[in-house]
Order: structure tokens, then sequence, then C-alpha cells
């Protein structure tokens, strides 16, 4: 199986609430917040990764896992781990994040998937910075494409992949024809979430728990693998930005931290202080 | 001068559901700015039932379009129709619940749209719309607006009242379902594991209890007395839902469901950014945590150190000698 996974770099998403809004308020400053792998994305990789490969022998790739991302020339450094924890390709968008939105990067992404040919396009569920969620389903839409989004589980079978999805009401499993888009959700990663054709044939077993780590022969050798550099305007024709951010504000802080000192007087003030009770 | 269209949510069962009724505040919010009306979009295997429950809403029409194939969702099946009959519209909007999240986006790339996703309000700037949108786990509203003829939106629930019926009488009108495109045929409903509850939906209770990893085993016996004595929906941090003490529906944060209840009850949950995200529009939290240095703390309206497998239940004991 050939997969597509597309990568956002964002600001580290641990460190969320240290985002600063420029003093005009036009901008969001992440200015000391080190860059990270979008982690759904992240997920993303560790699922092409799994579905291209007998988990038993995880080294040998069955397939390719090509890594896409749009983004300025800093965006390597995410695309060389990529590489490094065994995509075999990547491939850089060069573009500012200022000149992208949704729309913008799906129609970028349907340019990659005509060249490429992938039969499984994989993407995190959304990027935690804009946590805008919409990539993935245009992308599908503008492939006319099945899609499954916020998948959980993911399992192979022939031409097809059965897929369980997170919604509101608990899990939806659909079965989806190759090639697809999927958008990947948290739990992705378990241990007993992805079962390639090869690993289910070993009955019972689990992958390691969460997205795995290049060890440091791994890093070296990235280093000589593939990384293509297309422009912006190549791959989206003459598309325009669309949504145009005016300004950014912080939301009001909540005045919380005090304390009570059991239960009585907590109860005594949800009754009579808040009244919630 | 355009309209706005609201893409209505059933359920497997095929009734209503409440969160339609955000988007209908949402679109009635817009409605100043684009200077027309709104109608109301119901599909569905019957959608007949459920558009009848619309008519009191002030909707210029409820338009409705029944089929077999709208029996189970699949945005393949409906973003065609959704699109065909949304491209007389200025704004189509839905919910940003998980229907919401995947459809939208889907209708938005069919007509070339622009889309703002999972938005907490909308103002104007002249005549343009200006949605207001979460971003950065909460940390930043972003004030954006979306160039193209037609928009599209999702609502998030908890930022949003639901609608109140205004009286009138709506005419109902069918729409004819448009086919839909190859990918349809290449995905399968295969099945929906619906989590059976008595308890309230997350999304509408006025109190939540909500647990961390500190419950291990014990969470539902720890924390559903205390669910059950208030009336709450339980919850649960992301920590809690992957070690498997909490099944992932119930996971309250940025990428999990958004809350902003009357009450929100923090048992063991430390506070990561992620599940701040989804808890701190909440009027009222506590938190109960052993650990003082706890970051919930900085945030509860009152924290109280303790350990949670005995402030529970005195908890519930306290709350039943009140009731």
């Amino acid at each position: 199986m050939k997969v597509l996974v597309a990568l956002k770099r964002v600001a580290d998403p641990d460190n969320a609430n240290k985002v600063k809004i420029s003093p005009s308020g036009d901008a969001i400053d992440t200015t000391g917040l080190e860059w990270k792998t979008n982690p759904f994305d992240e997920y993303a990789l560790e699922a092409a990764l799994r579905l291209t490969e007998n988990g038993k022998a995880p080294k040998k790739r069955e397939g390719e896992v090509v890594v896409v991302t749009l983004g300025p020339k800093e965006c390597e450094t995410m695309l060389r781990a990529a590489l490094a924890t065994g995509a075999d390709r990547a491939i850089r968008i060069d573009a500012n994040d200022n000149e992208l939105d949704g729309r913008l990067v799906a129609i970028a992404l349907k340019s990659i998937v005509d060249a490429e040919k992938p039969d499984l396009i994989l993407l995190g569920k959304q990027a935690v910075d804009g946590d805008s969620n919409q990539v993935g389903q245009r992308l599908a839409e503008l492939l006319d494409y099945p899609m499954a989004t916020f998948a959980a589980t993911i399992k192979e079978e022939t031409g097809a992949l059965l897929v369980g999805r997170e919604v509101d009401g608990g899990v939806l499993t659909l079965r989806v024809t190759l090639p697809a888009v999927v958008t990947v959700d948290l739990r992705i990663v378990s241990p007993a979430s992805v079962y390639s054709k090869l690993t289910q044939a070993e009955a019972g077993f689990k992958h390691g728990d969460g997205v795995r780590f290049a060890p440091l022969p791994a890093i070296m050798a990235a280093k000589k693998k593939p990384l293509e550099v297309k422009a912006l305007a190549d791959v989206a024709g003459g598309t325009q930005l669309a949504t145009k951010y005016l300004k950014f504000e912080r939301p009001p802080q909540r005045a919380g931290g005090a304390k009570v000192k059991d239960v009585a007087e907590l109860v005594e003030k949800l009754a009579t202080v808040s009244k919630v009770i | 001068m355009s309209d706005a269209l609201v893409i209505a949510e059933l359920s497997e069962d095929g009734k209503l559901k409440k969160t339609t009724l955000s988007a209908i505040s949402f679109a009635k919010l817009a409605l100043p700015t684009l200077g027309g009306s709104f109608s109301i979009l119901v599909l569905g295997a019957n959608a007949t039932t459920a558009a009848a429950e619309l008519t009191g809403y002030g909707a210029a029409k409820v338009l409705t379009c029944t089929d077999a194939a709208f029996g189970k969702y699949t945005a393949e099946q409906f973003a065609p129709t959704v699109a065909a009959v949304g491209k007389a519209f200025g704004l189509i909007v839905a919910t940003a619940s998980s229907f919401g999240k995947d459809l939208l986006p889907r209708v938005a790339a069919r007509l070339d749209a622009a889309y703002a996703g999972d938005c907490a309000g909308v103002s104007a700037e002249g005549n343009q719309l200006v949605y207001k949108r979460p971003m950065f786990a909460g940390n930043a509203y972003g004030y954006c607006t979306l160039g193209t003829p037609i928009q599209v939106a999702t609502a998030r629930q908890s930022e949003l009242d639901p609608a109140i019926p205004s009286g009138g009488a709506s005419p109902i009108e069918a729409v004819a379902k448009v086919a839909p495109a190859a990918s349809a045929a290449r995905v399968e409903f295969v099945s929906l594991e619906a989590v059976k509850s008595a308890r309230p939906d997350l999304g509408e209770a006025k109190v939540i209890v909500s647990g961390g990893r500190a419950l291990k085993e014990k969470f539902m016996e720890v924390l559903e007395p205390l669910a059950d004595s208030l009336g709450a929906a339980l919850g649960a941090s992301r920590a809690a839902v992957d070690a498997g003490y909490a099944p992932g529906d119930f996971q309250v944060g940025q990428t999990g469901k958004i809350v902003a209840p009357q009450l929100y009850f923090a048992v063991g949950i430390s506070g990561a950014i992620q599940h701040i995200a989804g808890m701190k529009g909440s009027k009222v939290i506590v938190a109960i945590n052993k650990d003082p240095e706890a970051p919930i703390f900085q945030l509860a309206d009152y924290g109280l150190v303790a350990d949670l497998f005995t402030a529970v239940p005195a908890l519930v004991a306290e709350l039943k000698k009140r009731a």
C-alpha cells in the first residue's frame, strides 16, 4: 500500500497558553515556543507506518509512505524527523502559514495526490493551532474519494479499510474502498488500533503504545532520503486565500484559585453562594 | 442580500437532535448582516417528523429530503444534496457535533466555499460576516472573514444557546435528492455502537462530573454515585480514557467534547491545557485533587485538596443530607 501523510508544523501545543497576541491584535505571536509536528499528524504517520509493515518485523516497509507539508524551509526539520521514523520520501510545498487556509491546503494536496496516486491519504483530524478540522474532508470531496474522519481504529482488508470512528454517541464503523481519505483521532496509536493485512495474521499482536521514536542510525540515514520542494503556485494554481483573520483576542481569564477546607464547606458554597445545587 | 441554511441533525432513529437548535441560533445572529431569512434542511429516511418539530422557529421554509439512503449517515450521501440546496444560500451552518464537523467541510469543498469551523459566535464588519473562532486550545479567539460567495460554518454548541420556538408555522417543502458521486458507492456504513446511558448528554448537561487517571479502575464506582446524586453527565480526561478507565465518548477537551455546564466537577484531573480547553466555559468549576499544585486549582472556583477516594463518597453523603 502507498500512503500519503500530510503533516503540519505547529507551535508547541503543550504550551498553547503561552501564545501571545501582537500589540496591534492582528497576529498570533508564538515566539519562544518550540515548533512541533501537529500531534494528530504524528499519529497519522504512525498509523501509516503500521499499515505498511508486518508488526513483527517493522523494519521492512511493504509499500511506501510519503510525507507532505506546506510551510517554510524550517519545516524540513519536521519532514526529516518523519523520514527518520520510517517514511520513505518527503515533499515540501513552499509557503508561509499566513498564505494558507484549509481550502487552499486541500486544493494543493489534491495536486499532490493526482501526481502520487496513493492508495490512502492519512491526516490528523485537526491541527491543534487553528483547530479548524476541515482539510481531510475537503480533500476527500475534491478527489471524490470516500472518507472516514476521526478514526480510532483501522483494519486493512483486501482493497478496503474497516475504520472505527469516534463520534458523539459512540463508535461508528465504516468500510471504505481504497483509494480513500482517513483522518485520525487520538486513540489510533493505541497498541491494538491499527492492523495491516500483514500484521493481523498474527493473532493478538499488539503494537507499542503511542508513536515510535527514531533510532540514531535512522536519523542519520534520513538525511539521505529524498525531499522534494514544490512552489505553492504550481500546486494550488491561482487559488486566492479566502480566509482572512482581522484580529485576535485573548479569552477572558477565569478568576479561580479559591480553596475550600472540606466537603461540608464545598456543598455549603455551591448551595448558598453559587446557587448551582 | 442573502439567506442562511441550517442543516438539521437527526439521531439514528430519525429524531431531531437538540444540537440543531444551536445552529439555528447561529443563523439568526447572522441574519442582520445577510439581510435575508433562514431556512432549515432536514435529510433523513423519514424527514417529515423532525421537520414538523422545526416549523416553530421562524424559518422561511423547512426543507425536507426523505430517502432511504439518508437513514444511515455518510457524508458521501449527504453532501451532494446539501450542496445543491445550499448553493442558493449565502451561509450554510450546522452545529459542530461529530456530524457537522464531518459533513460541512465536505459540502464547503463541493461549493468551493471557505469554512469557519467550531465558531463561538458571529458578528459583522460592514456587510461582511465575522466568525469568532476559538484557536490554540481556546487560548485565543480569532475573528475571520470568508471571501467566497457562499460561506460555510459550524457553531460550537456550548457557546450558542439553543434557539427557542418563536411561534408561527414555517411551510414544509420537499426537495429532490441529488444523486451522489462515485465515492458514495465506496463507503459502507457497517455499524454504530452507541453508548447507552440514562444520563444526560455531555453537550446538554447542567452538571458534569469528570474524572481523571487518578481514579484508576474505580472510575465508575467512585463517580457514578456523585453523578446520580446531581443528575449529572459523566466526563473524563484524555488520560483516563487512554488508560481504559472511561469510554472514548466521555472525553472532554480541545479535541473531545467542549462543554459549558452550570457546574463542572474535575475529580483527580490535573488540568492539562487540552482538558481545560474543553471545560473552562463552565459557570462553576469544582476541583478535587490531592496535589495542591495541580494546575486545575488555578481555574477552579472551589478547590478541595483531598484524597478523592474519601472526599467523593463524603461529598455524596453531604449532598444526600441536603436533599
